[in-house]
């Protein structure tokens, strides 16, 4: 297990250096230059800019110089905020953020497994289809369009709820938290209906009822483990949606999150945070992966046998 | 030949069905999947027609009128440039439409060729091709997107190869596999021993065999790829004024939803039903097309 985590380590680090030198590239073959801006600059003071920012010298001397930075982890100062570095502004958006990726993966992986155990039950019944389609609708309802919704009805309509801010007014995490939550909820419940019926029809399952196990015994002790694992395994790949979504989220209850910096960050052509916060979010995407896939080993024998076995 | 041969079975049973005929029919008890089929044709034949039947020109703006709620002259409403909300949805999902169709027709071309090689080949360069696969797997790349977005401009050709180049990865991966499992099966041996040409097995035992998958992979593509366009235009990122698009409709509803709200609700069910009725139809097309699931 140990060996495995550490090979899966080292195999990100080839995506990582890719992330960051087409990342960099990518910003660095940007038309106009980070301080091409709306007034008329001096040439000495761009020249000032450029030498503080390292621009004067040669693309590839940048590049190997950020590879340099990044491996230290320092992403260096940021174009608009001046006097401010990125890793100052991703330390101030960190915390909201992950506190709306949580609440918000709460929300997911509580209901969707719920419902989606629910529903495998009983399939082809009313227990079944009610459950799935409300999934559907879940589905089909983009968080840009569920949260104004949920804004306009709970917020404004009913007046019940705060609309905007994040920690500032007693129940103003509601609102987002639903709003992120709710698409992955969806498609858990759909993940783990189909695990859990593809478990409910194994032979151990049969074996287990026959020893007399009662019902509920039956689905929390021995089916609930390998019928979860499609989710576990889906939990990565959410994460990294979730940061996604934050993008939309923060930007709709306007949460000072890592979400609306990005976004801002992208229309003031704020490059280096753009750099740094995509790299970021790599990483964390990829750790996140690779605990998601841990997780979803260490629950199915077989999987943990091979592991085992081969290496 | 012993005495106790098999009488030949009457000549309608011979003829059996094909696995379209099959689809087909399992598809017409799917009633879901039928209404998503219809109100795909009526979206596709609407937006092709959208300039003849549009009720209104596009451009037409009526300040004087304003925002008005719905009414029998303008069925969903103004905006608050009196410009008509049908015709506005109309227009836009023409483009949302054709994104979505664009830019999965893009990820179908490369993500079709990409696994067909590494599955047909095998050994070195599938395991080579399917390396790079699992790297790109493992990139954010809705961050990315954003990312080209800002750095290119927001150009919609741009937009297209951004979202295709995104989606390939799990086509690929379908089709490989796919493709794998078929060249070790019996019928494609008994082919090659009958000394059928490559080419023709390819045409004849490969390629059919692998259109059910990715015509349900396709069908489930389309909405994804709408979604991240209209995740985009939302942002302000993808589609740009003055051409619209589902997600562009949204954003500006959300704007003034607190005084006209309709200008919110009806982009949102004109594309929440889409989505609906792509993934419902990608579901059906899935039973229908697996050979795996019996005909009752």
């Amino acid at each position: 297990m140990i060996r495995f985590a550490l090979s899966r380590l080292l195999q990100a680090i080839p995506v990582l250096l890719v992330v960051i030198t087409a990342t960099f590239f990518l910003v660095h073959s940007a038309p106009g230059g980070p301080f091409s801006a709306d007034k008329a600059v001096p040439p000495e003071v761009i020249k000032a800019l450029e030498a503080q920012y390292k621009l004067d010298q040669p693309v590839w001397q940048q590049y190997i110089g950020y590879l340099g930075d990044v491996v230290r982890g320092d992403f260096g100062p940021s174009f608009k905020y001046s006097g401010r570095t990125v890793n100052e502004l991703i330390a101030a958006g960190l915390p909201a953020t992950a506190e709306l990726a949580f609440y918000a993966m709460l929300i997911a992986v509580g209901i969707g497994v719920l419902a989606g155990v629910t529903a495998s039950l009983k399939p082809n019944t009313a227990q079944d289809y009610i459950p799935m389609s409300a999934a559907m609708i879940g589905i089909c309802m983009p968080s840009f369009l569920l949260g104004p919704l949920l804004v306009l009805v709970f917020g404004i309509y009913l007046d019940w709820l705060p609309i905007s801010g994040w920690g500032d007014i007693p129940g103003d995490k509601i609102l987002p938290s639903i709003t992120l939550g709710t698409g992955y909820a969806a498609y858990i419940a759909r993940l783990s209906r189909g695990g859990m019926l593809e478990v409910l029809s194994q032979d151990y399952i049969r074996t287990a009822r026959a020893k007399g196990l009662s019902e509920t015994l039956v689905i929390t002790k021995h089916a609930l483990r390998g019928g979860l694992i499609p989710v576990v395994a889906f939990l990565g790949p959410a994460f990294a949606g979730l940061l996604g979504g934050s993008f939309v989220v923060e930007t709709i209850f306007q949460i000072p999150g890592l979400g609306r910096f990005y976004v801002q960050a992208a229309f003031n052509r704020d490059y280096t945070l753009i750099l740094g916060m995509t790299v970021f979010f790599s990483t964390l995407i990829i750790v996140f992966n690779l605990l998601s896939d841990m997780l979803a080993i260490w629950l199915n024998p077989k999987l943990r046998h091979e592991i085992g076995g081969n290496k | 030949m012993s005495k106790n041969t098999v009488s030949l079975p009457s000549k309608e049973l011979a003829s059996g069905s094909s696995l379209w005929q099959d689809a087909w029919i399992k598809l017409r008890k799917n009633h879901l999947a039928l209404f998503g089929l219809g109100v795909l044709i009526v979206l596709i034949i609407s937006s092709l027609l959208t300039p003849w039947i549009a009720p209104y020109s596009y451009e037409a703006q009526n300040l004087d009128l304003g925002a008005t709620a719905p009414s029998v002259s303008h069925w969903l409403g103004t905006d608050i440039f009196g410009r008509d909300m049908l015709t506005r949805i109309m227009y836009g999902g023409r483009v949302s439409l054709m994104v979505g169709f664009i830019a999965t027709a893009v990820a179908l071309i490369i993500g079709i060729l990409w696994g067909a090689v590494a599955g047909f080949f095998g050994g070195k360069i599938d395991a080579i091709m399917m390396r790079i696969v699992d790297i790109l797997y493992a990139l954010p790349f809705m961050i990315f997107i954003v990312l080209l977005m800002v750095v290119f401009g927001r150009n919609i050709l741009l937009l297209f190869l951004a979202i295709g180049a995104v989606e390939w990865l799990t086509m690929a991966r379908i089709v490989r596999g796919q493709v794998m499992a078929l060249r070790n099966q019996e019928f494609v041996e008994a082919a090659n021993s009958l000394g059928l040409s490559q080419w023709t097995i390819i045409r004849r035992h490969i390629i059919p065999n692998t259109l059910g998958p990715v015509i349900v992979y396709t069908t489930l593509t389309i909405p994804s790829v709408m979604l991240l366009e209209a995740f985009l235009s939302f942002l302000g990122l993808g589609i740009q004024p003055p051409e619209s698009s589902w997600g562009l409709l949204i954003n500006y509803g959300v704007e003034t939803m607190e005084e006209y709200p309709w200008l919110l609700i009806f982009p949102g069910i004109a594309l929440s039903l889409t989505l609906f009725a792509l993934n419902f139809l990608g579901d059906g097309l899935r039973d229908a097309l697996d050979p795996r699931t019996s005909k009752d």
